[in-house]
């Protein structure tokens, strides 16, 4: 099976590690994995900020890299969204690209569903030991329907105790551009997160978008938080890369 | 009403600071949240019930214009005075002239959003007519100095009891009092004498029915019903999208509206109003007026925010909303607050004057999800910011940035190499400690929060390297 792996943009400059996670989990899942050199981002913030010709630009570059692989995942709720439902809609004024996008849209998964719902696993590689919470971020919650699958995978492992914390699903604040154009409000609504995430008493915050998780890293440790880690899902299953 | 919201970022800076409010936020978020959650529950499909809900207010907004006039006929034939009004200005003006007619000197008012767009209250006031707030809320707001409401259904939900309690003291000049029941009979008592003595009783609409010309009234306090039926003259201000074509319709939509807005059932008063008093009627008013307000609402038909105009203003896209919760309704600066609001502001008072607004929001689609009628508020959010992009209304820099940032995401070499100076510039910010304090080419983000640090090399650079190492090809 060739799935080509769909970064992000953010866990190329922030946290590579996110990267060789999913790599390796779909690796040792039997999956031949191509990392198309060309990729950089897949349009959101220009989407979410309004410049509809960067958006298009970008998707359609997308598109041409990722269209000839059997399935795309990427560790993201939100880039993998935007590829499966926004690409459709951004570029539904030209037929020809539209069907490109649609057809592409299809075989784009979320890398936790991809896991549990294409690949079907039974075990994962990761020896990650403690309790954790899992924050739900939105759009993969609320657009792709990502709940129970990180659960699941993270229940295949002995060494994990999953503690959910009050309010799992309520936004924590990051919104993309919207972090840094109102970083006041932004970080209040953070803090109700963190506020949540300490209460569940977990040793460990996990999520499944690298957004969420530096806006929760960035709070807690403003919040004087040394302690609690904050992880990526896609980490916390494949253990050492 | 005059807008304040291109003033939002500071009004959200100062109500985060504002901690009696912030303690208040959080007692109302609770409530609301909690008890639509358990509301809904009661009903055998929510989401076929927000299916049908959906295609009734499609229908009518699909041909706005048939619907208004079959509504206009009928209220007609039931002895009620249609009238029209284009704007706020022509509504004040229309209003106004009932009650001079009518030798009008004193106005009871049930809540009406309408009037606020309008400012009516203040028109009324200048032509030497007194109206009255017989909502609670809306009498608090009005008696403290006629502040604006922060919630479109719970008007002074930004108060707490001590405030009240305080602000009754101050103007009734009775004892303080700090029980709810002890505050709410003071209240009853003031309004008591006005439901006695006003010549005309003011009201909103949650719907209208076109087939039978009626107005639907959804109240929890029951000074609706004193405002429509004890005066000689009733006025029903509402927008013309609140129609809607059959009483089987109105039943439809009653299964969510209370449910979605304060997650009861059903709300305490539900009137269906239809017509003047007839001679065997023992009540109701001699004089129906309906003041039904464009203001602009027409212009949004069949435009990409057509699907804004199903909304039956229950309140649910704000109390979910997590920037509402955190800041309040005040600080939107006009009407109506919240996602909702945050689409009709630039919408009915102005682009130009909510720049911030459609930005206001993390996209998290908790509104679109708790919508009773389905509105997409996300996609409408984004698609005022492609408007704001597409008229130039956004700040030169953020244009050249994006537009900068898009072409270079589209040169992977030139943009590899922009990542890697970026990983390796935020890694030296951090220095030997794992979070950046200030970030200066974001400094919005560490205003509340450190900015973790990376990891310092791309993953396009190690998995180079990684491939070089192990003799794979790219």
């Amino acid at each position: 099976m060739r799935v080509g792996l769909f970064v992000t943009c953010l866990v190329d400059l922030m946290r590579p590690r996110i990267g060789f996670a999913a790599l390796k989990l779909l690796e040792t899942a039997g999956c031949e994995v191509i990392v198309p050199d060309t990729q950089t981002c897949c349009g959101q913030p220009a989407w979410n900020s309004g410049d509809a010709p960067g958006a298009i630009a970008l998707a359609k570059k997308t598109i041409a890299e990722f269209e000839g692989f059997e399935y795309v995942v990427t560790p993201s709720g939100s880039c993998g969204d935007h590829i499966r439902t926004e690409y459709p809609t951004l570029l539904s004024e030209e037929p020809e690209w539209r069907d490109r996008a649609t057809a592409l849209a299809s075989r784009t998964y979320e890398l936790t569903d991809f896991l549990v719902n294409v690949l079907k696993v039974d075990s994962v590689p990761g020896d990650h030991e403690g309790s954790i919470t899992y924050h739900d971020s939105c759009t993969g919650l609320r657009s792709m329907g990502i709940k129970e699958q990180p659960r699941a995978l993270l229940a295949k492992m002995k060494g994990v105790s999953l503690k959910e914390m009050n309010h799992c699903e309520e936004c924590c604040g990051f919104g993309g551009t919207f972090s840094v154009k109102f970083g006041e409000v932004s970080a209040a609504i953070a803090e109700r997160k963190c506020d949540n995430i300490l209460a569940s008493g977990a040793q460990a915050v996990v999520g499944g978008d690298l957004g969420c998780l530096l806006n929760i890293e960035g709070k807690l440790r403003r919040m004087g938080n040394e302690t609690t880690q904050v992880l990526h899902v896609a980490e916390v299953l494949a253990g050492r890369v | 009403m005059e807008i304040k919201s291109m003033h939002f970022k500071a009004n959200a800076s100062a109500k985060l600071a504002n901690v009696v409010l912030q303690g208040n936020l959080k007692n109302a978020k609770g409530k609301f949240v909690t008890k639509r959650a358990e509301a809904i529950k009661d009903l055998d499909d929510f989401e076929a019930t927000r299916d049908a809900a959906e295609a009734i207010r499609n229908k009518v907004i699909d041909n706005l214009d048939l619907w208004l006039e079959r509504f206009e006929q009928k209220a007609q034939d039931t002895g009620a005075t249609v009238l029209w009004a284009k704007d706020g200005a022509e509504v004040c003006r229309l209003v106004i002239e009932i009650a001079k007619k009518h030798g009008v000197k004193k106005v009871t008012k049930s809540k009406s959003m309408l009037s606020e767009e309008a400012g009516l209250n203040h028109a009324l006031e200048a032509a030497g007519i007194q109206p009255v707030e017989t909502d609670l809320g809306e009498y608090i707001l009005q008696v403290d100095n006629n502040e604006p409401p922060s919630h479109i259904i719970a008007p002074a939900v930004h108060k707490s009891l001590d405030e009240v309690a305080d602000l009754f003291h101050k103007v009734h000049g009775t004892p303080r009092k700090t029980e709810i029941p002890a505050l709410t009979r003071e209240a009853r008592e003031v309004l008591r004498e006005h439901f006695l003595t006003a010549g005309m009783g003011l009201s909103g609409g949650n719907f209208l029915v076109a087939e039978t010309g009626s107005v639907a009234l959804v109240t929890n306090e029951g000074n609706g019903r004193m405002v429509t039926t004890m005066p000689k003259v009733h006025v029903v201000i509402t927008g013309i999208e609140k129609v809607i074509p059959t009483l089987e319709d109105l039943s439809t939509l009653m299964r969510l509206l209370p449910r979605s807005a304060t997650g009861q059932s059903i709300s305490n008063y539900f009137s269906i109003l239809t017509g003047v008093k007839k001679p065997e009627e023992s009540d109701g008013p001699e004089h129906l007026y309906f003041v039904l307000v464009d203001s602009g609402r027409a212009d949004v038909v069949g435009t990409d925010f057509h699907a804004m105009l199903r909304c039956i203003r229950c309140g649910a896209c704000m109390n979910h909303c997590p920037v509402y919760q955190t800041i309040g309704g005040h600080a939107y600066g006009w009407v109506y607050p919240g996602p909702m609001g945050s689409v009709l502001t630039p919408l009915y008072a102005g682009m130009e004057n909510s720049i911030d607004l459609p930005h206001a929001a993390t996209l998290c689609n908790q509104c679109g999800i708790v919508c009773p009628v389905k509105i997409p508020l996300p996609d409408l959010l984004r698609k005022l910011r492609e408007k704001q992009t597409e008229r130039g209304l956004r700040p030169i820099t953020e244009r050249i940035g994006l537009r900068l940032w898009a072409w270079v995401a589209q040169q992977p070499k030139l943009y590899a190499l922009g990542a890697s100076i970026g990983a390796r510039y935020l890694k030296w910010l951090a220095g030997d400690t794992n979070r950046i304090r200030l970030l200066p080419t974001a400094p919005e983000w560490t205003l509340g929060r450190d900015f973790p640090a990376p990891q310092g090399k791309t993953f396009r650079e190690l998995y180079a390297a990684r491939r070089k190492r192990t003799g794979d090809k790219p």
